[in-house]
Order: C-alpha cells, then structure tokens, then sequence
C-alpha cells in the first residue's frame, strides 16, 4: 500500500502537470479537492484517465468517483481491491 | 474573412462584410485625442520585452522559455503549469504587462476587455489533443482547444468581466485591430482593453501586448505606434 501510494502520488503530479509540487508534499490523507489540493472537476476527468491507462480500471460510475478520489489512500484502497477482484 | 471567438462558446464565422455593415449605422463620437498606449509587453525570438526594454533573454525552446520567464518574473499562479502553451504565452505576456498596474481596482470588473488575434487559433493544442484520442483522450488537452481560452485565463486571474474577442486571421491586422476596439471604447463599453496578437505554432512563437486606455499620458493609439510596437517598418506581415 505504501509504495501504491508512492507511486499514485508521482502519478498524479505528472497526469495534472503539477510541477510545482513534490510528492512529499501530498499527505497520505489529504482532500485532493477545493480545500485540498485543489484540484478542479477537470483534473477529476484526468484522474479517471490515469486509473485506466496505469491500472486499466474503468470506474462504474461517477457517484463512484466521489469516495474514489477523496485522497491518495482512497484511490490506493480502490485500486487494490479492484485488482485482488480481478486476480 | 476572420474567425471569432467570443465569451468561451462556440466559434462563430463571419465575412468581413458582416462587421462592416454592422458598425457603420453606429454613430460615433471622436475619442481619438484621449486614447493611448499605456504599455507594452512582447515575448517572441528567445527574449521578453517590457514597454520597449528587454528584460528577459534565453535561448531555448518555448515551453522551457515560458517557463523560464514565469520563474524569472516570480509569477505565483500555479494554475500556469496546466495551461497549454498559446495561453501560458499570452498569460505570460498580460501578467508583465499589467504588472504594477491595479486595474481590477481602477476600473469596474466589465470595463476591461481583452481582444487577441493570432494566425494559428488553437491548432497548437489541437494538435497536443489529437495525439491523446489515439489512447485515451485528454480532458485537460481538451479544455485548450479554442484559441479564446487564453482570454479566459487572464480573465479569471484579474476577475475581467468586460467585452473580449479573439479574431484569427493569416496575416496580423492593425487596422482592424484599431476599428475594433476603438468601436468598443467610442461606444462606452471599455475603459481598458489589453490588446495584442498571440500566436503559437510548435517552435514558432510571438506575444506583442499592449494596453489601451483613456489617459493622458502614454503612446497615441494609432496605426504608426501599433506597428512601432509590433515592429512592422521592415516588411513584415505577421505579427
């Protein structure tokens, strides 16, 4: 998990051009939205985009996204589950 | 004919024609004595230019220019790092121009406009974007597909509400340019409009800002300083 988390945080720095950010910068737990990072519903669409193309998971649905991407630790528990499913 | 783009919506086609019949049943008070070139900014050949003094040189490739000018100008506006290209330059280009000027406290939010022109509308990011739709098409790419996007980031930046336009033409137009927005000032619209040509294409590149405003101090805003500013005595067309 620490490592997925590691790497979802380059990840995300790269997908959304966020160059003035490092990875140490984004907490395990952080809001990754409005008060968050801030990112906006755009970098949301982005983020749909990394997981398919990284982790080839296609979220079901929207209202999905939501609980999905409230941190770096969601999105890693998400991608986790979602992979022991399909192993 | 000239391609507009207009409030971040659809673009509209019209024939020069259009305009011309439109603005003549238009009358028209005489501002010209008050109208001036209140500063300049230009980005193009690996330098930055401010009100006519370089400020910036580098050689390098433009997005690693852009980037290197935003640093340089200590430009604190993270959301520059996602803009494509065309926007960062004319985003780039309006932050120096307006720098040291509080225009969002000197005027109302719709009495700043903004009116670009460019020969390659968005084609730059248009480009970008089509690589992507072979995998996985770019939302982010995608948002920077209209030309007139780049308005739209200065716009927000300063909290501009006012009239603005991007016309795309093949070759740079002083004197529609000047109609224009003259048109916009004469009709009380505008107090302030940042003006200029934004242009991008790949490795070629040229940003020549300037903001027009009713004062008595400044450049007379007529065809001979415009092409002063944008260099044009030796021929050339573009921009």
């Amino acid at each position: 998990m620490e490592k997925l988390m590691a790497d979802l945080k380059r990840q995300i720095i790269a997908q959304l051009n966020l160059k003035d950010l490092q990875p140490e910068d984004i907490g395990d737990d952080q809001s990754l939205f409005v008060e968050g990072l801030g990112l906006d519903s755009i970098d949301a669409l982005e983020l749909i985009v990394l997981l398919q193309q990284e982790y080839q998971i296609k979220l079901a649905n929207a209202e999905e996204g939501q609980s999905v991407f409230r941190s770096v630790r969601t999105m890693a528990q998400y991608i986790t589950e979602h992979q022991a499913k399909t192993a | 004919m000239y391609y507009i783009f207009q409030n971040c919506g659809v673009p509209i086609i019209r024939p020069n024609t259009y305009f011309c019949t439109f603005y003549i049943i238009i009358k028209r008070t005489d501002i010209s004595t008050t109208l001036q070139i209140t500063g300049t900014c230009s980005i193009y050949g690996g330098n930055v230019w401010i009100n006519e003094q370089l400020v910036f040189s580098a050689e390098l490739p433009v997005a690693d220019l852009l980037l290197a000018a935003y640093k340089h100008f200590e430009t604190d506006y993270p959301k520059f790092y996602k803009m494509d290209r065309l926007a960062q330059l004319g985003f780039l280009a309006s932050e120096l121009l307006v720098k040291n000027r509080q225009l969002s406290d000197t005027y109302g939010a719709d009495q700043v406009g903004i009116v670009f022109s460019n020969a390659s509308a968005s084609l730059d990011a248009d480009l970008g974007y089509f690589e992507t739709v072979k995998n996985i098409p770019s939302p982010a790419q995608f948002v920077y597909t209209l030309p007139n996007i780049v308005i739209g980031e200065i716009s927000i930046r300063h909290r501009f509400k006012g009239e603005n336009a991007f016309f795309v033409s093949e070759e740079f137009d002083p004197e529609w340019m000047l109609f224009f927005v003259k048109d916009l000032f004469e009709r009380k619209k505008l107090k302030a409009c940042i003006c200029g040509w934004v242009e991008l294409l790949e490795e070629s590149y040229k940003a020549v800002l300037y903001l027009a405003e009713l004062s008595t101090t400044g450049k007379e805003w007529n065809l001979s300083n415009i092409n002063k500013i944008y260099k044009l005595t030796d021929g050339e067309v573009n921009g």
